[in-house]
């Protein structure tokens, strides 16, 4: 079927822009795949459904918008603390200087380019594989378009119990910068790993993680997006998990202009337990978040759970669209999803879309979706102390967010996150 | 100490006069009991007094130690030495009662001028003042208020009291929901507290209260005026006859 002319002119346009990387045959050969479904099915344009709430235009054009470099001061970089094994990336380039070196005990761990020039690599049986099983039943063009151009990444195997995580973090020098890149993580059977996120990453990015946890495997990520004002970011998180295995993932964002955050998991073993949430700060006209997620039940005695919220001010919109499946089979399915938006003013805006979809009978599924303002009476109580009316704002959002935040394990990790999330609304006002 | 002059108070959003011109003057060291019927404007007094939204004072005035209470911020009353304790404390999920507290004491001793409390030493002063009204370390720990039952949120308001130390306590129904050895833990921490630069003014509906916490001077309000004030006989009177021979007193 012929693509309409919109949404054909665009994709052209956007792939002229690009090359396939060069690696191994087996390599290349997904990618073309990908590049063939991705002709196939065109970039999204703004009239596509599943973009209702999100202009995909300045994702789809071919250069990237201009992204100033924001100066922090002296704020120290997240996770900075953390004893981990630390990879960077500048403007989507590895830079090895800045990274430690890439072995650890327990992880197997590699740069997707060079994994993808190998003869050889276990990466081969997954790469693009998640990623394109989670095109039905919804496409994600943006996905299928870094599988085929992601220039690097990394590739992870956790073959036992790591507890040091890995970390990644993004810098961003380039205002122009348009950054592509692709991570593979597979957790064997009774592994387990810890991926630890943060930065800017480029002016514009595009990052695809695919995660398959085994059986009794464990897999947390916590990923903190924010600081540059203008950066944009398209990001697919494809997870598949096996019998007994968990899955937790939380992310912080706070500024950038556009931020595209889906999540697709697919729950195929019995008992397996998914976790994702969210807590955004966003302030300003041109700031606009969306966290798209779709979690699929396909074994019995699963247990899922969204929870995220979004702070929102002086114009800032927030989106969700969220989505719980559960397929003919899968009794005894525990599935929990909630969404709240908290607007400090009335001119911004959260556009929520949270859906179930049951074809098992015995199953305990629940959802709610709330956007208010602030609790004027807890206000009064807080004032009535003698706090003033600020901070007795900011400890009420950061109460909100709270939910959220405790999805986080790591009470360290959790502490650090509340303290940064504070630092921020401190200094956004000032 | 406190000084209400014909205060007149309507909503703001309804055409609706709930004080009618209250007098009430409540010397340093004293402790005063108000007693009505419901729907007297009791508690929105005490409210106005601490500067809740919704409500438009149209005449008169209410001065603390000679400074104009109205014209003030709800914080910068509480810094000023003016406390309310809730009648029905409020729920904060995700702020921890402890951190909530210190962010209280520490904004009041800085609006101040003093200086703020450490972590350490806090914690040493809340450790002791809880220990007395019995409120164990989980419930300084969990969110305000959040999962507490009625006699802890009281014991809870009685708690933040101890903690900031104001001159001028209102209590608004604080008996309301207490059995019987809550109420007399709840009188005990109020009585601790009573001291010559320290005045109360109690809300209460029932003359049990006011066995623990002996007033000075009891006032009966009704629709929206203080109509008799009297010593601690007067709410005898009240438990044993109720409001209907006062009102008609008046009339």
């Amino acid at each position: 079927m012929a693509l309409p002319k919109l949404k054909a002119d665009a994709t052209e346009a956007r792939l002229a822009a690009l090359t396939l990387p060069e690696g191994a045959a087996w390599a290349t050969e997904l990618r073309q795949d990908a590049l063939n479904r991705l002709t196939a099915m065109g970039l999204p344009i703004k009239r596509d459904e599943y973009w209702r709430y999100t202009n995909p235009a300045s994702l789809v054009a071919p250069e990237a918008p201009v992204a100033a470099v924001f100066d922090n001061g002296d704020e120290a970089p997240l996770f900075a603390g953390a004893d981990a094994l630390k990879i960077v990336f500048v403007d989507g380039v590895f830079d090895a200087a800045q990274s430690s070196d890439l072995s650890q005990e327990g992880l197997e761990i590699a740069r997707l380019s060079d994994a993808m020039s190998a003869d050889i690599h276990w990466v081969k049986d997954l790469y693009g594989k998640l990623e394109s099983a989670g095109q039905t039943p919804v496409e994600r063009p943006f996905a299928v378009l870094n599988t085929a151009f992601a220039t690097d990444g990394i590739v992870i195997r956790a073959t036992g119990n790591v507890s040091r995580p890995v970390h990644i973090q993004y810098l961003h020098e380039n205002e122009t910068s348009d950054a592509i890149l692709h991570h593979v993580v597979k957790v064997e059977e009774g592994a387990s790993v810890t991926l630890l996120e943060n930065g800017p990453a480029a002016a514009r990015f595009n990052k695809v993680t695919e995660v398959d946890v085994a059986d009794t495997g464990a897999f947390h990520h916590i990923r903190a997006q924010g600081r540059d004002h203008e950066r944009r970011a398209v990001t697919g998180l494809f997870a598949r998990l096996g019998t007994e295995s968990a899955f937790k993932s939380f992310t912080m964002t706070v500024n950038g202009v556009l931020t595209r955050n889906e999540t697709v998991i697919e729950l195929t073993g019995d008992d397996a337990i998914a976790h994702v949430a969210g807590a955004c700060l966003g302030d300003g006209r041109d700031f606009h978040h969306d966290d798209t997620v779709f979690i699929t039940h396909d074994a019995e005695r699963c247990e899922s759970r969204q929870v995220f919220k979004k702070v929102l001010r002086n114009g800032a919109t927030g989106v969700f669209q969220g989505k719980i499946l559960v397929k003919q089979g899968a009794q005894k399915t525990d599935g929990y999803q909630i969404s709240q938006g908290l607007l400090l003013d009335d001119d911004s805006n959260f556009l929520a879309k949270p859906e179930l979809e049951i074809y098992a009978d015995d199953v305990a599924c629940s959802h709610g979706s709330t956007v208010g303002a602030i609790d004027e009476t807890a206000l009064y109580y807080l004032r009535s102390r003698g706090v003033s009316k600020t901070e007795a704002t900011d400890l009420l959002t950061l109460s909100f967010l709270a939910e959220a935040v405790a999805e986080i394990e790591n009470d360290d990790l959790a502490a650090e996150l509340t303290e940064r999330l504070a630092a921020w609304l401190e200094r956004r006002r000032a | 100490m406190l000084e209400i002059k014909n205060l007149h108070v309507k909503l703001e959003e309804e055409d609706k006069q709930i004080l009618k011109g209250v007098d009430l003057k409540i010397g340093a060291g004293e402790v005063h009991a108000i007693m009505g019927p419901n729907g007297s404007g009791k508690s929105t007094m005490s409210y106005v007094l601490s500067g809740r939204d919704g409500y438009e004072v149209t005449e008169g005035e209410a001065t603390l130690d000679g400074v104009d209470l109205l014209e003030m911020e709800p914080e910068e009353r509480a810094a000023a030495g003016l406390f309310l304790a809730f009648q029905y404390p409020v729920e904060i999920p995700g702020v921890g009662n402890m951190t909530f507290l210190r962010t209280a004491v520490n904004a009041q001793r800085k609006a101040r001028g003093e200086e703020e409390y450490s972590a350490g030493e806090f914690l040493k002063i809340v450790r002791e003042k809880a220990k007395t009204l019995k409120i164990d370390a989980d419930m300084l720990k969990r969110p305000v208020n959040v999962g507490f039952s009625g006699g802890e949120k009281k014991r809870n308001e009685i708690l933040q009291m101890a903690m900031l130390e104001p001159k001028m306590c209102i209590l608004d129904e604080t008996d309301s929901g207490l059995d019987v050895d809550a109420m007399k833990l709840v009188s005990d921490g109020v009585n601790a507290l009573r001291d010559e630069g320290r005045s109360f003014l109690v809300i209460t509906h029932y003359q049990r209260l006011l066995d623990h916490i002996k007033p000075d001077v009891v006032h009966i309000m009704a629709n929206g005026r203080i109509i008799k004030s009297g010593g601690p006989e007067l709410a005898l009177e009240v438990e044993n006859n109720g409001y209907a021979d006062l009102l008609a007193e008046v009339q």
